[in-house]
């Protein structure tokens, strides 16, 4: 037998710890990915003279590189500049600027997609900005932001497993602990797999039903 | 109690809810214009949609600007608005400035504008409710945000309104749930309740199925003959405007052309723009 | 710094290893995304079925463990992969996952009209797909594919765990030899935004060319829509 049964049932309290720890990273991470990249959005649209710039060139840049590569610089160089912290906040603040970058995107098209029409009648009736914003604008640009919001979700799910090459313990890098201390991966890696599927797939097709739900009008 | 139709107010003089002033007194403010464009241009690019134009609307008028697509009519009442801004000129409006632009100028909304704005009101073609409010909602926000009224007394005339333009048993629907008619009719309402001293209408009903203009038009014609609001209209229903206008206004290619008394406009054009304009669209 | 421009040579190697990689297994992915993404718009349960199951695993799944389980699990089958090739596999059968959705979406968002004035043309199901559906859909489908394409140069950089020597495992290599954590990292940062803003200004130009197509496309889906069954009929 290649499969060892016995050996599976053994490591799965290990792998559940890990799953845990994944999907610790995952909800913090996309919890600061929706409001950095709220944040980044406006900055955008409002058009601070230099600011807006700097912004948008850094997402951008984020968007165009690897979600890896940006790990191993907050994990490995910025401890050089004095800023260090343990590898799961880094972990969990890293992939959420990453994400970030998308959502300010996701946040942007949103805010485009309210007709013009909802801005003028804001104007005609004098609504004060704040208002218009609040009240007017940004609940109608939510109906396409949150599907996507849950789609990046599960997206950064799997992809928070980089995060085990800094060396936070989630769930892919409790497979492959287990891989190098016993020598036997196919039963981790495998269940790893499984694991990562039973969440995201169940997850994937919510949100899904979100989309078809929150799907613009006419 | 009249009968309710689904198709607007009751007839007879009212106005107190309106402009909050008795009937027949109509609200004079220093004897001149309540709208004034002074030599205003307007170039999108190369393409002048407004040329030096000067034009005045006076207190209490009631008046319907015609004319062919990309005569720059619409333009007019969206730099009423201050939704576009004009490349030159100036516009007054009730005696305070709206805009007052050079060639050149950078164009910033100034607090006087804000304030000016106020005196406005607009009804668009494509109605621009807020679709995730109420009916009521959308009625009382800028009264209470705006005019800084309290939602309760907010409510209680934006209930009124509702049962004015025939929408009182709508109050708690939302937009999507609405015909095109019905939706307009809230819009009609909505800019009431800000007791806007000028109201604008930009082709309210051209974007509604045939059978639904009337109800529409029945709530603009009230208004014409119940208030003393001064109504700027830009319509293709011509007998409706001539039924109810002081004054017809014949635009084009970004000039008046002709403007006087619908008898005049729409019996006895003097212009040849005019004539030809009224051939083509009288013909279908 | 000055460390960096003594292995250059080094670098350069391992940026020709990561675009090897991408060459590779972009190929794979588009391989992938047209028999999957066309299998699923069969209307023979038996394709669509299995073509759905690898679909929704290989997305479902992450990347990473999937490039770990074909390099270090599949031993214990027998197959012992080179780490390029379990890095390829794994990047342009999970890529070629979501290119396989694009490929299905951009399809059969095509309007309705399409399919049926091919049907009244006499067509066969595999003409109208080869001759109107697919060409019209490859404008659509650009976007997407760039940006899967974009996603997959980024992911080339995982390879790097799996001992691939690509631009990032010599990173590190010139990192451990040097000490220069910062200077190694953020070139490497820097080159592979400058690959992706070429790859980036390739789609645009991709998008650009077969935009030209559309004013022929247009004609030709003119002719068809003029061509309908109520023409056919009425000229009985």
């Amino acid at each position: 037998m290649i499969w060892d049964n016995a050996f599976a049932i053994s490591i799965i309290p290990m792998l559940l710890k890990g799953l845990w720890v994944t999907v610790q990273l995952t909800l913090l991470g996309t919890l600061i990915a929706a409001v950095l990249g709220l944040i980044a959005a406006v900055i955008r649209r409002l058009q601070v003279p230099v600011l807006s710039h700097i912004v948008t060139f850094m997402v951008i840049f984020v968007r165009g590189t690897p979600l890896l590569i940006q790990a191993y610089v907050a994990f490995f160089v910025l401890p050089i500049y004095g800023i260090s912290f343990n590898a799961f906040t880094t972990g969990v603040v890293i992939i959420g600027i990453n994400y970030s970058a998308y959502m300010a995107e996701v946040y942007r098209s949103g805010i485009q997609g309210v007709p013009t029409g909802q801005w003028e009648a804001a104007t005609a009736l004098s609504l004060p900005a704040a208002r218009t914003w609040f009240r007017v604008i940004l609940p109608q640009a939510v109906r396409t932001v949150i599907p996507m919001l849950g789609n990046y979700l599960i997206q950064m799910f799997k992809d928070s497993a980089v995060l085990s090459a800094i060396t936070v313990v989630e769930l892919m890098a409790t497979a492959q602990s287990i891989g190098t201390s016993t020598y036997r991966y196919l039963e981790p890696l495998t269940m790893a797999g499984a694991l990562f599927f039973l969440v995201s797939y169940p997850a994937s097709r919510l949100v899904n039903k979100l989309e078809r739900r929150y799907a613009p009008k006419q | 109690m009249h009968p309710s139709n689904d198709s607007g107010l009751p007839g007879g003089p009212r106005t107190d809810r309106i402009t909050g002033l008795p009937t027949g007194s109509a609200p004079i403010v220093d004897g001149g214009p309540i709208v004034a464009f002074d030599n205003v241009s307007k170039n999108w690019g190369d393409n002048q949609v407004l040329k030096a134009l000067n034009f005045n609307v006076n207190p209490g008028e009631k008046v319907s600007i015609i004319g062919p697509s990309g005569s720059g009519k619409t333009t007019i009442l969206r730099i009423l608005m201050t939704l576009e801004s004009p490349t030159e000129g100036q516009v007054h409006v009730d005696g305070d400035v709206l805009w007052d632009v050079k060639r050149g100028d950078k164009i910033r909304e100034t607090k006087v504008m804000r304030n000016t704005r106020r005196k406005i009101g607009m009804v668009f073609q494509g109605f621009n409710l807020f679709p995730h409010m109420t009916a009521l909602e959308n009625i009382i926000e800028a009264p209470v945000h705006v005019l800084g009224m309290n939602k309760a007394d907010a409510r209680e005339r934006g209930a009124e309104l509702l049962k004015m333009v025939g929408l009182g048993a709508h109050m708690n629907h939302t937009p999507p749930q609405m015909s095109g008619g019905q939706q307009q009719r809230v819009a009609i309402a909505r800019a009431l309740a800000m007791r806007p001293k000028v109201l604008l209408f930009d082709e309210p009903t051209s974007a509604l199925d045939p059978e639904l203009i009337g109800e529409v038009l029945n709530v603009i014609r009230n208004l014409a003959n119940s208030t003393d609001m001064t109504m700027l209209m830009v319509t293709h229903e011509m007998r409706f405007a001539e039924e109810i206008s002081d004054r017809v206004v014949m635009f084009d290619q970004g000039q008046v052309v002709e403007s006087g008394p619908p008898e005049q406009i729409f019996k006895n054009p003097q212009e040849e723009r005019t004539r030809a304009f009224l051939q083509a669209v009288l013909k279908h | 710094m000055s460390a960096i421009i003594e292995y250059a040579p080094l670098l350069w190697q391992g940026l020709m290893t990561t675009i090897l990689v991408a060459v590779l297994s972009g190929a794979l992915c588009l391989i992938i995304a047209f028999t999957m993404g066309l299998a699923r718009l069969s209307p023979h349960w038996i394709v669509r079925w299995p073509a759905g199951v690898f679909i929704e695993v290989f997305r479902g799944t992450s990347l990473i463990v999937q490039m770990f389980w074909f390099f270090y699990a599949l031993p214990f089958f027998g197959i012992q992969l080179n780490p390029l090739t379990a890095a390829v596999l794994a990047l342009g059968l999970n890529e070629g996952a979501y290119a396989a959705e694009v490929v299905r979406g951009a399809i059969s968002s095509r309007a309705k009209g399409q399919t049926e004035a091919g049907i009244a043309l006499g067509m066969s199901p595999a003409q109208r797909l080869r001759r109107i559906l697919i060409p019209q859909s490859i404008p659509a489908m650009l976007p997407p594919f760039g940006n899967v394409m974009v996603d997959l140069l980024k992911n080339t950089s995982l390879v790097s765990l799996v001992t691939v020597t690509d631009l990032t495992f010599r990173a590190q290599m010139i990192r451990s030899t040097t000490g220069e954590t910062a200077a190694v990292f953020l070139t490497i940062l820097v080159m592979y935004f400058l690959l992706s803003v070429l790859l980036a200004m390739l789609t645009k130009w991709l998008e650009k060319r077969y935009a030209l197509d559309r004013r022929a496309l247009a004609v030709q889906r003119k002719a068809l829509r003029q061509t309908s069954i109520k023409d056919k009929v009425g000229s009985l």
